[in-house]
């Protein structure tokens, strides 16, 4: 058995070295970092000091765009959920034979560039784009609607768009466990398809509306291309801050001062819905 | 110390949990043991414990005076057939069965003759191209064993592998596991919790209970003479009979029953067929006890039937007898087929 | 559900078809503008033309970090699943002190946002004095998609059947000859549609590259710089490339796994 224990050792070491070595060096490096400071001549200070979160604290600005970012996250759940939804609901129950190949025409949109698709709709919402010379052409504006592009408005479509997919597997998967009795026998007890959807279905499904919901959330709040392509100054959302602390503005305490801030807001939100996840799924 | 395998108080404990209290064995060369008993009781865990694949908490085991508990599973001459067969689902039935001797790095023409030959033994010579996936359960079954003989294993351990068969088919497999095992003269320990099956293909059966061997002895031996009221009432069906004993004489309500055991309670294990219609078995020199009992139920098993007889006092038993029995009347058995069990 | 109720499933099949048609109208719309003439707005599109493949396949900047991308996603596929197997593997067999916490900061990058992730990583850089290359941005990439690599493995481990590798070292075959004839072969569907998802990602990965990159651009930052000089229809042209390459991929994955089965069957 020492031998297994060895192997054991053997195959654990290589994983464990590179994820310390590239995974939690660095975020313990962004931890210190965000405790140092700059001098007048931009150079790093490394000396302890809060003065990064007082400023956090005391700026306005930062608590006005987490804000934001967590209403574009909260608004892309739930649009994300009333499509994904009753799509999922449609696959499980509906889709009969065709069932494989639309599963899987959810699923294609994921595997096609992040990139690709926020430029799409780019071209969709622009001034001269798709949308409005289509409304202009069919006479139903006499001109471009400008609050299409850079606004949250197409902050929020672009990044529906992308996590619509994520909300619908999840809820699949969790459909899919419902044993079709389950239904049969509600229905036989009297209960019509509404009561059968609100008491029996919606009820075990949720842990996975829950963690297609966290998933859709959290990357949506940590976005920061969406933003920088489809929305203006009225759109900027917490990971912009940070791109722009570490690119234009280079103050590196003070953006992982804010990344720092943001990885602790995401450890709890994921923290709190997996232990609701937990509890639902007993239940 | 001549023994073929010889387990020394092995013991396996799950942090609090006792699985296996301290089991000593002795298995002969050729020999075909069962481990019988209910889940639970440690079978399949001692199994696993011989195989390898699971590390005793004490104990040593010893297979021809070579210690066994160091070697990891792969270093052992033992060989399993799983309860799921495992059969690779990606390896033809022909390289499932050679396996064990490409791992080894067997010659190519003495691995194929040495593979044809297992599966001939096994009547699956038609079948070295099929898949797992393409095969029937009790196929699959004879695959398993192939692939576990043809390594030539100098033990092999079978964990329940006719509980997925069809009771037909597994009647059958059992007389082809007998007869094979005659055959390739292999020692072989079988786990099962199927007492009949148990009783009906081994040299010796070793029953467990709750990781402690409860009994150990031939078929015929155990189920003869119970240990005690476990062994009898597991072993086939089994009248526990209460009973007071004053100077050699079994004092039962219904009947007295001359007997050789020290005076006080005792329980007596009276197997069902051991009692008869007084009428049929009047034979000289055999020493009958005799008592009135009334029929209250009667099942139906085609060549005998169960019936359930009430005693003066109320008692009941079970009696196998052939043939229709009306209301009730004399009954009798044997004062010797009445066995003292232990008490627990 | 109910067979008196017909209403219900026309008016279900009516949403999932406009769901459908929301998931798949920027695709269309980018597909079609590329053979636009006039650029890349303007309803109804007229004048087809193949000028703006032309002008895509002159571009030998484009096809460089096409290049750039490519290798730096072939080095990521055999890093992260060099580390995500055998992390997937301990998580999955061994008990460990930490492993809870190992499987926490293993999963993390997955729910992070990239951008957190690129300047943690751009600190390490910085800290060790490397300079930022490509190297940078792989080294980037492998950490990331570890975290992907490692679930999907994991998710495989779990399905196959221990019982295979207790009968393999039963049969005599030593720890590595089970992980080659038993393990690997069993997991193959799902290392090749692991790799094949790593590589995707890896293509298109934008908010880590983004802070590691030097002077080599990858292809998703090759066009995030022209985008931000303004679109033309030469950016349709290559997304419409990438979508029909993301298309082949899929259904690269699918017939892999669809033949594995059937060769089974028949051999």
């Amino acid at each position: 058995m020492a031998r297994s224990r060895l192997s054991a050792w053997l195959v654990t070491l290589p994983p464990f070295a590179w994820i310390a070595l590239f995974l939690f060096t660095p975020y313990c490096l962004l931890f210190c970092y965000s405790f140092w400071s700059l001098d007048a001549g931009q150079q790093v200070v490394h000396h302890l000091t809060l003065a990064n979160y007082l400023h956090l604290l005391q700026t306005p600005l930062y608590l006005t765009v987490i804000l934001r970012s967590m209403r574009i996250a909260f608004s892309v759940v739930l649009l994300s959920l009333l499509i994904g939804y009753p799509l999922a609901c449609f696959l499980v129950f509906q889709a009969g034979k065709y069932r494989r190949i639309l599963y899987q025409a959810v699923i294609i949109p994921l595997w096609i560039s992040y990139l690709v698709r926020a430029y799409a709709w780019k071209v969709i919402f622009g001034n001269e784009g798709v949308m409005n010379t289509l409304l202009l052409w069919c006479h139903a504006t006499r001109h471009p609607l400008g609050f299409l592009l850079y606004s949250p408005f197409a902050v929020i479509v672009t990044l529906t768009h992308i996590y619509v997919p994520f909300v619908v597997l999840p809820v699949v998967a969790a459909l899919e466990k419902i044993p079709p009795e389950l239904l049969e026998s509600s229905s036989d007890l009297g209960a019509t398809a509404w009561q059968t959807f609100t008491r029996v279905i919606l009820p075990l499904s949720l842990p996975g509306v829950l963690s297609g919901a966290t998933f859709a959330f959290l990357l949506s709040f940590g976005d920061f291309l969406a933003p920088l392509l489809l929305g203006g100054p009225s759109s900027v959302m917490i990971a912009n801050i940070v791109a722009n602390l570490f690119g234009a503005d280079y103050n590196w305490p003070l953006g992982a001062a804010v990344a720092v801030l943001i990885l602790v807001m995401v450890l709890v939100i994921l923290t709190i819905t997996q232990r609701l996840e937990r509890r639902w799924r007993v239940a | 110390m001549s023994n073929f395998l010889r387990l020394e108080n092995v013991s396996k404990r799950f942090g609090e949990h006792t699985v296996l209290a301290s089991i000593s064995l002795e298995v002969e060369r050729g020999e075909f043991l069962t481990l019988l008993g209910e889940s639970g009781s440690g079978k399949t865990t001692l199994l696993r414990i011989l195989a390898g694949f699971e590390e005793a908490t004490g104990g040593r085991i010893f297979l021809e005076d070579e210690q066994l508990d160091a070697l990891p599973p792969h270093r052992r001459p033992i060989h399993t057939v799983f309860q799921s067969y495992a059969l690779f689902p990606h390896m033809s039935v022909f390289d499932n069965v050679a396996y064990g001797l490409r791992v080894r790095g067997c010659a190519r023409d003495e691995m194929t003759a040495r593979v044809e030959e297992a599966l001939k033994k096994v009547h699956m010579e038609g079948f070295s191209k099929h898949f797992p996936r393409q095969i029937s359960g009790g196929q699959k079954q004879r695959v398993a064993l192939a692939r576990a003989l043809v390594n030539r294993p100098r033990l092999l351990l079978l964990d329940e592998p006719l509980s997925a068969l069809d009771a037909n088919l597994r009647f059958e497999m059992q007389r082809e596991l007998k007869v094979l095992q005659r055959e390739v003269g292999i020692t072989f320990i079988f786990v099962t919790h199927d007492q009949s099956e148990a009783l009906a293909i081994s040299d010796r059966v070793v029953l467990l209970r709750h990781g402690k061997v409860e009994q150990c002895g031939t078929p015929r031996s155990i189920y003869s003479t119970p240990r005690t009221a476990y062994s009898a009432s597991f072993l086939g069906k089994s009248n526990l009979v209460q009973g007071t004993v004053l100077d050699g004489v079994a004092d039962c309500a219904d009947f007295s029953v001359p007997v050789n055991v020290a005076d006080g309670a005792v329980t007596f294990s009276l197997r069902p067929e051991c009692i008869a219609p007084v009428t049929e078995t009047a034979q000289a020199g055999e020493q009958l006890v005799p008592f009135v009992a009334e029929v209250v139920a009667e099942q139906f098993h085609g060549a005998d039937s169960l019936l359930t007889l009430r005693c003066a006092s109320g008692t009941e038993l079970s009696a196998r007898v052939a043939g229709p029995r009306g209301n009730g009347g004399w009954f009798a058995f044997r004062a010797q087929d009445l066995v003292p069990l232990e008490q627990e | 559900m109910k067979a008196g109720n017909r209403a219900l499933p026309a008016l279900s099949t009516a949403y999932a078809a406009a769901a459908y048609a929301f998931l798949y109208l920027p695709i269309v719309v980018l597909v079609v503008y590329s053979f636009n003439r006039d650029g890349v707005g303007g309803f109804p599109p007229q004048h087809w033309t193949l000028d703006w493949y032309r002008t895509l396949f002159d571009d030998s900047a484009m096809w460089t970090s096409v290049g750039n991308s490519a290798m730096v996603a072939l080095c990521t596929v055999v890093l992260s699943m060099l580390i995500g197997f055998p992390a997937a593997y301990a998580l999955d067999r061994y008990s460990f002190p930490g492993k809870a916490a190992f499987q926490r900061l293993v999963l993390l990058p997955l729910i992070v946002p990239g951008v957190i992730t690129g300047i943690s990583l751009l600190l390490l850089t910085v800290s060790s004095g490397f300079h930022l290359s490509l190297v940078t941005v792989i080294l980037g990439h492998s950490t990331a998609l570890t975290a992907v690599a490692a679930t999907e493995i994991f998710a495989g481990l779990a399905k196959l059947d221990r019982s295979l590798e207790e009968a393999s070292a039963d049969l005599g075959a030593t720890g590595i000859q089970t992980l080659t004839r038993i393990v690997l072969p069993g997991l193959r569907t799902s290392l090749l549609g692991t790799a094949l998802l790593i590589f995707t990602l890896s293509m298109d990965e934008i908010a880590v590259t983004f802070f590691l990159i030097g002077r080599e651009n990858t292809l998703p930052l090759e066009i995030w710089s022209r985008l931000r000089r303004g679109a033309t229809p030469e950016m349709n042209a290559i997304a419409t490339l990438i979508f029909l390459f993301s298309v082949i991929t899929i259904f690269l994955s699918q017939w892999l796994m669809t033949s594995e089965k059937t060769e089974i069957i028949n051999r």
